[in-house]
């Protein structure tokens, strides 16, 4: 840990400002996408539960940002923010949120099931856990094909007590597969805390488990998260198998949007709030004098635009026709 | 077509898989014991030594975990036959089954292709007990997003495994223990049958008729055909003309031929080694109401696994299961009660 910690520390000034812009536009991007998505499904707009990840925006950005572009993300149903920082267009996916016919999935998934093939972004997958094998299998078809592509799979804090983690995990460690693990810790699977439901509350150290490394990092710090994941991202890349990767965050809201937070204190979450990551990053930018507080302001504007922008396209998208109810049940021959 | 050699069911469905593999590096085969050991039924037996552990994985016990992993592979572009080894283990792993293999397509919005075969062994008749003689085909037609597919001879068997493999939607592939072949385990007369040795293929959605006949349409799959063509023979000596139809995908399901057959015979007996209730025969009795209603002389009949665990005892077993005698009494009754 400490060495890590010494790397990431050394990050700023190995990056241009463009990518710290680049990272803040993306938090702030998720903010306000996901802020207007709760406005429209209080507003009947948006169906089912939709799960929020405000509050942990910068582990969304970090790992996309440790990514190649033909790298392999897997993820769970609170994947807006891993959609956009992964360059989905936010018209596509609040039209998927909408259940129109322009969204990503043409209205036939919705918040939980987000996919884009030329994004190599595999979904988002509502049953906790059970993504985890099938990013499994991608590795093993990189490792067959001689691929030097790498996957990702992002799971929150609750899969790990699945019977499918442990699987995929032993067999990732068997076979030594180019694939990253990536825990989004946000303490709390749904409204159990970590500490009701695990018997080992720090997740990292269950790698030791499957022959693997685990690290713990600060999800809540971009540039620590995009380091860490990186490191082992490289490390699958030349062929020295899978890790796991704990990111600690905090969902600032509910873990739906009917969840009444009897689980947790106002306070809790207030302190939480009070260290709000994206403030914490534009503070820090401008402290270091990275980048003043009018250029922060210009790209607030234009992500302002660009959330507008999506909305207003989702709410003109027709819905599906429902002579195309059994388009895609198998693929068209 | 040359078909003067014989194989067993188990022989045309390894060959079928290895004249995959030599077309197509994409193919790849991966289970519990798939590889040195061969499968537990011999579905892979000689693959491992073809091709080696890259192309035939030995997988450890976790369902969940590797057949999860066969839909990665399909959505990477390969061609996974993945198996279950005991179609009853479907509990361990059902949810990569029915809420990832079957729905990824539709959640891609049709992008995403799965070329994947999942291979299991069905079927009762030799005392295994409740958690290994199962059928449960009807379960997995019920589900939309997966075709079904259900060899009843090594003719088929071979055919349909290659289309199996070269459809880029989830299939389930269930083959009979029992029809296998297997030396030690042998539930048929003629464990052999012609299969061609040059690569084929067979279309889903066509019911083949086993055999022709004017008074009695019986439909069944997999070891109800080996039944039904048994009892119709019986039933020939009688002076009764039974056409067999071999329906060799559930899904999807070719109700075309069930109705033309109805229309010709006036009569139905639907053979099933599946459980009564919500299943096959229930599917096949709501096709002929649909589509061949006025046609009817008498209701459809069925004869399926009363609803009730398999049972280990023989004679217990014997009692629910399907035979050729149940067959011959249960068309009796159709015709002259």
């Amino acid at each position: 840990m400490s060495a890590d910690r010494q790397k990431v520390a050394s990050v700023p000034s190995q990056r241009s400002k463009d990518q710290f812009l680049e990272l803040y536009r993306q938090m702030v991007l998720i903010r306000r996408f996901e802020e207007r998505a709760a406005e429209a499904y209080t507003q009947g707009k948006i169906g089912g539960f939709l799960h929020l990840a405000i509050g942990e925006e910068p582990a969304n950005v970090g790992v996309m940002a440790a990514l190649r572009s033909d790298d392999d993300v897997f993820t769970h149903y609170r994947s807006h923010g891993q959609a956009l920082a992964r360059g989905m267009d936010p018209k596509a996916v609040m039209a998927e949120l909408f259940g129109r016919a322009t969204g990503v999935s043409k209205g036939r998934g919705g918040s939980m099931h987000l996919a884009s093939l030329e994004h190599h972004f595999w979904g988002g997958y509502a049953i906790v856990g059970g993504h985890i094998p099938m990013a499994v299998g991608m590795a093993v078809a990189h490792q067959y094909t001689g691929s030097d592509r790498v996957v990702v799979c992002i799971f929150g804090d609750g899969a790990v007590n699945t019977g499918a983690f442990h699987e995929a995990l032993n067999m990732a460690g068997v076979w030594r597969l180019p694939i990253v693990f990536v825990v989004s810790n946000n303490l709390y699977g749904m409204g159990t805390a970590i500490n009701r439901s695990s018997a080992v509350t720090e997740v990292y150290k269950r790698a030791a488990a499957y022959n693997m490394p685990g690290v713990r990092a600060n999800g809540n710090d971009v540039l620590e998260t995009e380091a860490t994941v990186r490191e082992a991202v490289e490390k699958a890349r030349a062929g020295e198998g899978p890790s796991l990767v704990e990111l600690m965050t905090y969902r600032f809201r509910g873990h739906s949007m009917a969840d009444p937070e009897l689980y947790r204190s106002k306070e809790e979450v207030e302190q939480w709030k009070a260290r709000d990551p994206i403030a914490a990053f534009r503070r820090r930018l401008e402290e270091e004098g990275i980048a003043t507080a009018a250029e922060f302001e210009a790209i607030d504007r234009r992500v302002a635009e660009t959330v507008d922008e999506a909305v207003r396209f989702a709410n003109e998208s027709p819905e599906p026709d429902p002579a195309t109810l059994f388009d895609h049940v198998y693929v068209n021959p | 077509m040359n078909t003067s050699r014989k194989l067993t069911m188990a022989r045309a469905i390894s060959e079928a898989i290895a004249q995959e593999i030599e077309r197509d590096d994409r193919v790849f085969v991966m289970g519990e014991d798939v590889g040195i050991y061969g499968g537990i039924f011999s579905a892979t037996a000689g693959l491992y030594e073809k091709f080696g552990p890259e192309q035939v994985m030995d997988t450890p016990i976790s369902e969940t975990g590797f057949i999860g992993a066969a839909l990665g592979l399909a959505m990477e572009g390969m061609r996974p036959i993945v198996e279950l080894m005991f179609v009853d283990f479907f509990g361990v792993c059902m949810d990569q089954i029915y809420n990832h293999i079957a729905k990824n397509i539709y959640f891609s919005g049709g992008n995403v292709r799965v070329p994947l075969v999942l291979m299991t062994a069905t079927g009762g008749g030799y005392n295994d007990a409740g958690q290994h003689s199962q059928c449960l085909w009807g379960t997995f037609a019920h589900l939309p997003g997966l075709k079904v597919v259900i060899p009843s001879t090594p003719f088929d068997a071979k055919g349909l495994m290659i289309s199996a493999i070269r459809d880029d939607n989830p299939v389930i592939y269930m083959f009979h223990k029992g029809l296998m072949g297997l030396g030690w385990m042998t539930l048929i007369k003629d464990t052999t049958g012609p299969v061609p040795e040059e690569p084929y293929t067979i279309p889903f959605g066509r019911a083949d008729i086993k055999r022709e006949g004017n008074d009695v349409t019986i439909i069944s799959v997999s070891m109800g055909v080996y039944q039904s063509l048994e009892a119709a023979k019986e039933l020939e000596r009688a002076g009764i003309s039974a056409e067999v139809i071999d329906l060799r995908t559930l899904v999807p399901l070719d109700r075309e031929t069930i109705a033309e057959s109805v229309k010709k015979t006036r009569r139905v007996l639907v053979v099933d080694e599946d459980y009564l209730s919500y299943g096959m025969t229930g599917e096949i009795a709501a096709t002929v109401m649909e589509l061949a209603f006025d046609y009817l002389d008498a209701p459809v009949k069925r004869l399926a696994v009363p609803d009730v665990p398999i049972p280990y005892s023989r004679p217990l077993e014997q009692f629910v299961l399907p035979s050729a005698p149940k067959i011959v009494e249960a068309v009796k009754e159709l015709l002259y009660s």
